[in-house]
């Protein structure tokens, strides 16, 4: 077990390395000079290299890569070139607005895909299924930011019930913060659960169809009983698999809804860091996601685990 | 009888909340704009958006601009001028105090001044300070100016948020903590999404007539209207949605004012790539542009046609419009001339605004129509600063130049145009010693008129300024004549 999880930490360690040499070297050869972007039409070849020279760009790309890789290891993530400010404070600012929305999102996901997805599978063929399925269609095509404006257009120019944007910030209070992510949660939240409740629904069936369940029925259990007691546990890896992948999405993917509301997360940071090439920020936050997804590959992993004991004896 | 005193009362309550509705005239205000500040130093980066934001609000200079471009008195509230021009000693206001509680002296001016035209200085508008010879404090409030040579735009030059003064105890942390003279405050910075304000209760001049101001940043275009509709911000400088100005113009809610700016777009020609480099040629092509068709298409009608590099509401604007009128004929006939019959092929570079993107489309089918083809490549600001203006490596791109009277830029001919003219360079050198304000004038019309006629860019529009408002905000500045939100004289109307 031990040498189990002491190979799973040197992959993950090798991996984390390999990313960061592929972002830092990606980064590096995009066009684009940092200084040149701050200053403008108007600036001099001798005060682009004074700023040259104080942000670190003047040394060879071996020497900023160690000094930048050594820095994560301490947590140092550097100094954001166009803000100027310590590059973890600004992610860890950024942070607490994106998790929460991306937990939020993917709660609002799961609250509506088990139920729908179960109830779908349950009621197989019937017009019940047939309605699930074709709403989730509906959920899957419709563009989330179109969503988002009609969303906008409905609950805060018509009806006044949200603001427009903006993130109220957690100082007002945490209902002011969660009512600023709402329409944004929702937004996100629709095509997620629409993937999710058919990924349900095609897992149940899957499992219903599978013989120990013909066994189970056989020893007298009626179809929802077999169900709930034997099938939902087991079709739960996929659904899984697909939570995992959709919260690391919606931790780096809002960057489109966090446009439209305007909140300052992750993903619009990352979404100015760019343009603006401010790429010590875009190295260091896409390091963050790279690290996120691991580990979020890494906790769904153990909850393999705890919902099949066959896994978790294997190990 | 009862029912008088309830009549009483009824009224006293009603005068009371009148009363209390009169002393609570409202004092916040809730800006939006489009692009954050990066940091807060309006003295080391060419962001825009820090002047948008802390110009005349937070920091102030020796003189500052009026919000019709005229240059008034700031901090120095006079100053004289020797007879050779050389010399100019500048009074400061006195009882001046730094947000911070210190006095503002002489001293500081000098250590600004210093700073920014120092060796390491990151300064974006270094040349602004390239002829200070010295900065001397001669007393407290008395700080004289010595320059190599007269400069007649050294009281224009000091305007700009790039020359403003700073403390030196406050640069270190002037990024995040700026601390300046101004009538606001600096109180708070949400980054990616907004800077507070508020009143600076001893400020040295007419106070602040709001108490709190908050700066809100709306990129998205959609964002920005759903955010004005709904009235979440109360006024929107440079609303990015030409579009939707119709609309709030139509709503009593509103007002929007369409203002100028110190933006004239221009189909920057590379001069030494030919064929641009045949006069003929570019002649030609600004005969093919039809200016009002790139504004009605691109711009929705906003913007006022140029003829040159120069801003049309400047009092020594000349209009040389017809100097390339839209003739796709004559604009044949000159491709003829120059031996391109059967026209050529160029490249067209184009930035992210909307102005450069949608304007390319219009332009190239402009020029397509009188033979010239042109391969478009839609580039970010990055690679466009990196290609385009460092590398000179493009035929055609359309750009903004947003710099208050920049065209001193055809001065140089390493900038990245290629416009090489000993002719107008002697024309600049004149202009920068003279100070007397008709020959400069003269001289400036001349150098309008020398650039129009060597055709050295193609001359479309200034850029509009348009500002979304609530109808009851007054004082708001409609033009940019500097990129600038001056709100010290702002107010809402009972």
């Amino acid at each position: 077990m031990l040498r189990y999880f002491l190979k799973r930490l040197l992959s993950l360690a090798l991996s984390l390395v390999a990313a960061s040499v592929v972002i830092f070297l990606v980064l590096e050869v995009v066009p684009g000079d940092p200084a040149a972007y701050m200053l403008g039409l108007n600036a001099q070849e001798d005060t682009l290299n004074a700023l040259r020279e104080q942000l670190g760009l003047n040394g060879t790309i071996l020497e900023r890569y160690l000094s930048w890789a050594g820095g994560l290891l301490t947590g140092d993530f550097g100094v954001s070139y166009t803000y100027r400010t310590p590059v973890a404070e600004m992610i860890g600012d950024r942070l607490w607005v994106s998790l929460p929305l991306a937990l939020y999102a993917l709660t609002l996901s799961t609250l509506i895909a088990f139920p729908a997805g179960i109830w779908a599978a349950s009621r197989r063929g019937s017009f019940v299924d047939t309605g699930v399925m074709g709403a989730t269609q509906l959920g899957v095509a419709i563009p989330n930011f179109w969503f988002a404006m009609l969303m906008v257009l409905v609950f805060a120019i018509n009806l006044r019930w949200f603001s427009a944007g903006g993130f109220a910030g957690w100082d007002a209070g945490f209902l002011a913060g969660m009512k600023s992510l709402t329409l944004p949660a929702i937004a996100l939240a629709l095509p997620q659960a629409s993937i999710l409740t058919r990924v349900m629904r095609s897992s149940l069936l899957d499992t219903l169809s599978e013989d120990f369940i013909r066994t189970a029925r056989a020893k007298g259990l009626t179809r929802a009983q077999a169900m709930w007691r034997h099938a939902l546990r087991n079709a739960l890896i996929p659904v899984l698999t697909i939570m995992g992948l959709q919260f690391s999405f919606l931790l780096a993917g809002a960057i489109i809804i966090e446009n439209v509301f305007y909140l300052p997360g992750l993903g619009r940071l990352v979404f100015q860091a760019i343009s603006a090439r401010d790429l010590i920020v875009v190295e260091s936050v896409v390091m963050l996601l790279v690290f996120a997804v691991i580990v979020v590959n890494f906790a769904v992993d153990l909850a393999y685990a705890l919902v099949d004991p066959r896994l978790r004896r294997r190990r | 009888m009862r029912l008088t005193k309830l009549g009483s009362g009824l009224i006293s309550v009603l005068a009371l909340a009148a009363g209390i509705s009169m002393a609570h005239a409202k004092s916040d205000i809730v800006v939006a704009m489009q692009l954050e500040p990066p940091h807060l130093d309006p003295t080391s980066a060419a962001a825009g958006a820090i002047d948008s934001v802390l110009y005349s609000n937070v920091f102030e200079g020796l003189t500052r601009f009026g919000p019709d471009g005229s240059v008034n008195p700031g901090l120095a509230e006079s100053w004289s001028i020797s007879e050779d021009g050389k010399t100019y000693t500048f009074r400061l206001h006195e009882g001046v105090k730094f947000h911070d509680g210190s006095d503002l002296t002489a001293e500081d001016v000098k250590f600004s001044l210093d700073r920014a035209r120092g060796e390491d200085s990151a300064n974006a508008q270094k040349a602004l300070f390239a002829g200070i010879e010295s900065v001397e404090a001669i007393d407290p409030t008395t700080v004289k100016v010595t320059l190599k040579e007269p400069n007649g735009s050294l009281l224009f030059n000091l305007a700009w948020g790039d020359a403003v003064i700073v403390a030196p105890e406050s640069i270190a942390d002037i990024k995040s903590t700026p601390i300046g003279t101004g009538a606001f405050k600096f109180s708070n910075w949400v980054q990616g999404d907004r800077i507070d304000l508020e009143k600076n209760a001893d400020y040295w001049g007419t106070p602040a007539k709001l108490d709190n101001v908050t700066f809100k940043f709306i990129s998205d275009p959609t964002a920005a209207f759903a955010a004005v509709m709904a009235e979440d911000v109360n006024a929107f400088v440079g609303f990015p949605a030409p579009e939707n100005l119709p609309q709030f113009e139509a709503d009593p809610r509103f007002q929007v004012l369409v203002g100028s700016t110190e933006g004239e777009t221009i189909l920057s020609t590379n001069n030494k790539q030919p064929p641009l480099d045949n006069p003929k040629v570019r002649k030609a092509i600004a005969h093919a542009i039809d200016r009002q068709a790139i504004i009605d298409g691109a711009m929705f009608g906003y913007g006022t046609p140029i003829g040159t590099h120069f801003a049309p509401h400047n009092p020594d604007y000349v209009d040389l419009t017809g100097l390339s009128m839209y003739d796709p004929e004559l604009s044949k006939e000159l491709l003829a001339e120059a031996g391109f019959a059967d026209g050529f092929s160029t490249t067209l570079k184009l930035p992210p605004p909307s102005y450069a993107r949608r304007g390319g489309e219009i332009i190239a089918s402009q020029l397509r129509a009188v033979g010239i083809e042109t391969e478009i490549s839609n580039l970010e600001w990055a690679q466009w600063l990196e290609q385009v203006f460092k590398g000179k490596d493009f035929g055609l791109t359309i750009v903004s130049h947003t710099e208050p009277m920049d065209i001193g830029i055809y001065a140089r001919p390493d900038y990245y145009f290629n416009y090489d003219s000993p002719a107008f360079k002697e024309l600049f050198e004149k202009l920068t010693v003279e100070n007397d304000p008709e020959k400069r004038s003269e001289l400036l019309k001349e150098a309008q008129k020398m650039i129009s006629e060597d055709y050295v860019n193609g001359y479309l529009f200034q850029l509009a300024f348009p500002t979304v408002a609530n109808a009851k905000i007054k004082g708001l500045w409609k033009n940019q004549p500097t990129q600038a939100t001056d709100l010290t004289a702002v107010y809402w109307e009972d």
